[in-house]
């Protein structure tokens, strides 16, 4: 029992303090206004589920690499305050606020799957009614858009815009190291205007192994060729249907110019990029992409581009290439110009800003080791979103008030205590969405604001099994003082239980749910602890002090604790102390 | 309201008690026949799934203020299959929802065929903003598994955590009967009804097992309380618990009430105001198990677990001795038991043991509607007149005694009286 005379005052003072002290802390946060979902302001969310190409376990520092990178691709594409999250074990959330940017559902999953290959030989892939225009100019205007469609390889050129130059000064003297694979170094520039045509050359009936990618593009054998002439690219727009990129084996592909490529095994491997970025460099006006690899690649970069730089292939008459295949579709075909062997590359042409930034962006995601398939987009219109937004707020008015007006009309007198409780832990879960918005950007969505509305009757039933406690024991005929310390040390034990049981659910659905479902059960389990809170700091301490009213505890009519509305015929402590039967 | 307090009076002090322990039988054969029913819709009928687990594309189109009429559903379901996106738009559901918005659902598509069928909505005179949700087929099976993984973690839990909470496996095992109960018969309602199962709808039968829980925890905690000390306050086991479930009954009539209200609110605007959607599938799920867990806890676990303990050696002779002991003093007394009490109290030496099944008791034995103070109350059998001798040790303070024993207090409390 309470014999601490001076404790419950106290509570209620520390609890204030804390109050106040949190709505401190959310001042100098310095928004009032919490952050809300994408139901209630509008926009688009794309939820994307990761897999691996290879049934391996997605791992949390994948998701978590995949989720940054998606993050920039998605800010980096003109959209502010987007929001990538990741959620359990292989999605991740993209959220944009306020406009409708379905467009960027393709931007955002795709995959990047990106390999280095040799380019064994390469022709015009649809059939054609006008041959391209054989300018030369190596600009060949790319039609690339202002997404980041990969499109690198701008025309059947045989000037490729694309170069890789050394970097630096670094081997810009060594055009002439050749491997003995390459036989014939002619050295000649690259003049030949026509697209050319299929490969003429006589080719070995078996060629070179697969597992050497650079004898292989000199004599990739006939089966491979033959496959190549019979290959035709899809009509444009239409996408190319999904080409086995396996990183093992030579791949035929087309890119978005509809130029096919027969192209080696990969040589290097996106994941072995350490990075790549758009920029101009000193001294020049035009930009280039700047690539680096790590040691093991470099290497390998090494050994190729001095196998292949201004070396003319036996089978094409063309100067000899690599490519950067994303996800199976070449996006740049470069010419090397000298053997880089510092790792560091430079891919020139005539580039736009946009486009040597979209390749570069194109080039670092490339080492996203994940899959990405976008099963779940939503797109909220403003309308909709403001119209649920008020929706929820009336429902959540409705919903106190109706429970308010109960307690009191029930509990009169400890009615005013259920409210005094609701409106404090509807100032403190105030705060805390508020507080939660800044530390863990807890965002308040429709589902949200109903866990919100559903906890405000655990709350108040919290204080129903306590009242009910207390006349409980008023019934078993103690005084009013003595019942209300007597009524909470039972009903204390109730509510731990029950709202333990309420916070277990909460978390197994947050555990288990996927998408907005989630905020509901953040909600609840919120509410449920502000509640535990509110019930032991505020509501006990309360109704302590009232006791000590004679409003309350000589049971005036309106107190709600009366002997009639309690239903026993005399308090106890209050006049003669029996209850007057037999 | 004080009616409800002197009835909830009444029913604490076991003047009035309704025989939920006793009549298990019916309780038993009523919840088995809503079972069966709910059971037989689920098989029968099936539930109705929604796109989030079925996959597909949801537009809800946002028209012009009472513009969702059937003209334009018609105009819309037109635009929607006059698109050239193969046969996932042949036929598309499409519906009113609430007073200004449409709601289409056509099978999965890719994102630029959504992007089409959307521009096509978009078209259709009186249509202010489309909005969509468009879901993978197998995203909504992995929605499933993953809602069924919750379920039953969530059940593994609670059964852990009641058995713990209540150190007694037969509780445990009356809670998940009363849990299950709830599960099936919400799930039973959705099937009959054709009510759309959305994830909304599973969090919400989710949040509702923890209601129910709720309630059962309350009630058994009574029950426990009651029962402690059975050999002092000779009843039996069955009369303690259905003493416990009147007296907790204002209790669970009130936080039900307090806890539907909120749920009935998001009910009201969710289907007013936003037609249909999460809010409503949320409320709708709570408000059905809501209403079901309440009757379960009392109906249904407290029952079965009296039924349960009255198994164990220990309360079948604590039960032995309470009936022998009123017969005693019935016979010691016989004027103890007066019939025009008929309020069946147990604790007054009345012939309050039930035999459900020969005692004719619902019939002449209705629930006294009013206040006891207007009744004429017999005089309880002291322990004087029943010949008996006081006790002869301090006597402890037990709810039999009906008032409260005298104990020494401290100065400072003397005076406070």
């Amino acid at each position: 029992m309470a014999t601490r005379p001076s404790r419950p005052a106290r509570t209620l003072g520390i609890f204030w303090l804390v109050v106040a002290a949190l709505f401190g802390v959310v001042a100098l946060g310095g928004s009032w206004a919490p952050q809300l979902g994408l139901d209630l302001q509008g926009g688009t969310r794309i939820t994307l589920a990761a897999s691996t190409a290879g049934g391996e376990p997605v791992t949390p520092q994948k998701l978590d690499q995949a989720a940054s990178i998606i993050d920039s691709r998605v800010n980096g594409s003109g959209v502010t305050e987007a929001e990538v999250t990741t959620q359990g074990s292989d999605n991740i959330i993209v959220e944009i606020p306020g406009q409708n940017r379905q467009d960027l559902v393709d931007t955002v999953k795709q995959t990047a799957q990106l390999r280095f290959r040799l380019v064994a030989a390469e022709a015009q892939g649809r059939p054609q009614p006008t041959p391209p225009s054989p300018s030369p100019t190596p600009s060949g205007t790319p039609s690339t858009g202002p997404g980041e469609k990969h499109t690198a390889k701008p025309a059947p050129s045989p000037s490729p815009r694309g170069r890789a130059l050394s970097d630096g000064l670094v081997a810009a003297d060594k055009p002439s190291a050749k491997p003995s694979r390459t036989p014939t170094p002619t050295a000649t520039p690259p003049a030949s205007p026509a697209p050319s045509a299929a490969p003429s050359a006589a080719p070995v009936k078996r060629g070179a192994p697969v597992d050497q990618p650079l004898a292989w593009m000199d004599n990739p054998g006939t089966s491979w060729l033959q496959k190549f002439e019979a290959y035709t690219c899809p009509p444009p727009g239409k996408s190319n249907a999904p080409v086995v990129d396996n990183k093992s084996q030579p791949l035929i592909t087309c890119d978005d110019q509809g130029i096919k490529y027969l192209l080696s095994a990969a040589m290097i491997e996106g994941t072995q990029l350490t990075g790549a970025s758009a920029g101009i460099p000193q001294k020049q006006a035009q930009w280039v992409v700047t690539l680096s690899f790590n040691s093991t690649a470099r290497k390998t970069f090494a050994d190729v581009t001095s196998a292949i730089a201004n070396q003319t292939s036996q089978l094409t008459g063309q100067p000899k290439q690599f490519a950067i295949v994303l996800d199976g579709k070449p996006i740049s075909a470069p010419r090397v110009d000298s053997p880089i062997y510092n790792g560091q590359a430079e891919i020139s042409g005539n580039f736009t800003q946009a486009e040597a930034q979209s390749l570069a962006n194109s080039l670092k995601y490339g080492a996203l080791p994940l899959k990405f398939t976008a099963p779940v987009v939503t797109e909220e219109g403003p309308t909709l979103a403001a119209d649920q937004l008020s929706a929820g707020l009336r429902a959540g008015a409705i919903g106190l008030l109706l429970v308010m007006l109960y307690c009191l009309f029930y509990y009169r007198g400890l009615g005013t205590v259920v409210i005094a409780s609701l409106a404090t832990a509807a100032l403190v879960t105030y705060a805390t969405v508020l507080l939660l918005g800044h530390a863990v950007g807890f965002t308040l969505t429709l589902p949200g604001i109903a866990g919100l509305i559903v906890a405000v009757g655990i709350t108040a039933d919290s204080f129903i099994v306590y009242f009910e406690r207390i006349r409980d024991e008023i019934r078993d005929g103690r005084s009013v003082r003595l019942a209300v310390e007597a009524g909470w040390r039972r009903a204390r034990a109730t509510c731990l239980a029950a709202d333990t049981v309420s916070l277990l659910a909460a978390v197994v659905l947050y555990i288990f749910a996927i998408g907005v479902v989630k905020g509901f059960a953040f909600a609840l389990g919120v509410s449920t602890a502000i509640d535990l809170v509110v019930f032991f700091f505020f509501t006990k301490p309360l109704v302590t002090v009232l006791a000590r009213q004679p409003f309350f505890y000589r049971g005036h009519k309106m107190s709600g604790l009366s002997a009639e509305h309690v239903g026993v015929e005399r308090l106890a402590g209050v006049g003669p102390r029996t209850e007057g039967r037999a | 309201m004080s009616a409800l307090s002197r009835w909830g009076h009444a029913l604490y002090q076991g003047k009035i008690s309704i025989d939920f322990v006793g009549r298990r039988r019916l309780w038993y054969t009523l919840s088995a026949l809503i079972v069966l029913v709910a059971i037989g819709g689920l098989v029968f009928k099936g539930l109705n799934y929604g796109i989030e687990f079925t996959g597909g594309v949801e537009y809800r189109a946002v028209m012009a203020p009472h513009s969702a009429d059937e003209q334009h559903v018609v105009q819309v379901r037109g635009a929607v299959v006059g698109t050239d996106v193969g046969t996932a738009t042949a036929a598309p559901t499409v519906s009113t929802s609430g007073s200004d918005s449409i709601l289409i659902q056509i099978e999965p598509v890719t994102n630029d065929q959504a992007n089409q069928v959307s521009a096509a909505i978009d078209k259709v005179p009186g249509v202010e903003e489309v909005s969509r949700q468009s879901i993978g087929a197998s995203w909504g099976a992995d929605v499933a598994r993953r809602a069924l993984m919750g379920l039953i973690v969530f059940s593994v839990l609670v059964v852990l955590f009641i058995w713990a909470y209540f150190r007694e496996w037969k509780m445990s095992v009356a809670a998940m009967v009363a849990l299950a109960h709830d599960l099936v018969i919400t799930v039973g309602i959705y099937a009959l009804s054709g009510f759309e199962v959305s994830p909304a709808t599973v969090t919400g039968v989710l949040t509702i097992l923890g209601f129910s829980l709720y309630d059962t925890v309350v009630v058994f905690d009574k029950v426990r309380e009651n029962t402690k000390d059975l050999a002092r306050s000779h009843r039996t086991y069955a009369e303690a618990a259905n003493l416990a479930v009147n007296q907790t009954l204002v209790r669970s009539i009130n936080t039900s009430v307090v806890a539907l209200l909120p749920v009935a609110a998001l009910l009201y605007v969710g289907v007013v105001q936003l037609g249909s959607g999460a809010l409503k599938d949320l409320a709708l799920a709570l408000f059905v198990g809501l209403a079901a867990g309440a009757y379960s806890s009392i109906f249904i676990a407290t029952p079965l677990v009296a039924q349960l303990k009255e198994r164990e050696p220990a309360v079948i002779s604590g039960d032995a001795r309470a009936i022998k002991r009123r017969q005693r003093q019935e016979a010691a007394d016989p004027y103890a038991y007066v019939p025009a009490s008929a309020g069946a109290d147990p604790r007054r030496g009345g012939p309050a043991r039930r035999v459900p099944a020969e005692e004719p008791a619902p019939a002449r034995d209705p629930i006294p509607d009013e206040s006891p103070e207007e009744r004429a109350e017999p005089t309880p059998p002291r322990a004087r007149q029943t010949g008996r001798r006081p006790a002869p040790h301090p006597v402890a303070p037990s709810a039999a005694a009906k008032r409260p024993q005298p104990s020494r207090k401290s100065r400072a409390k003397r005076k406070g009286r």
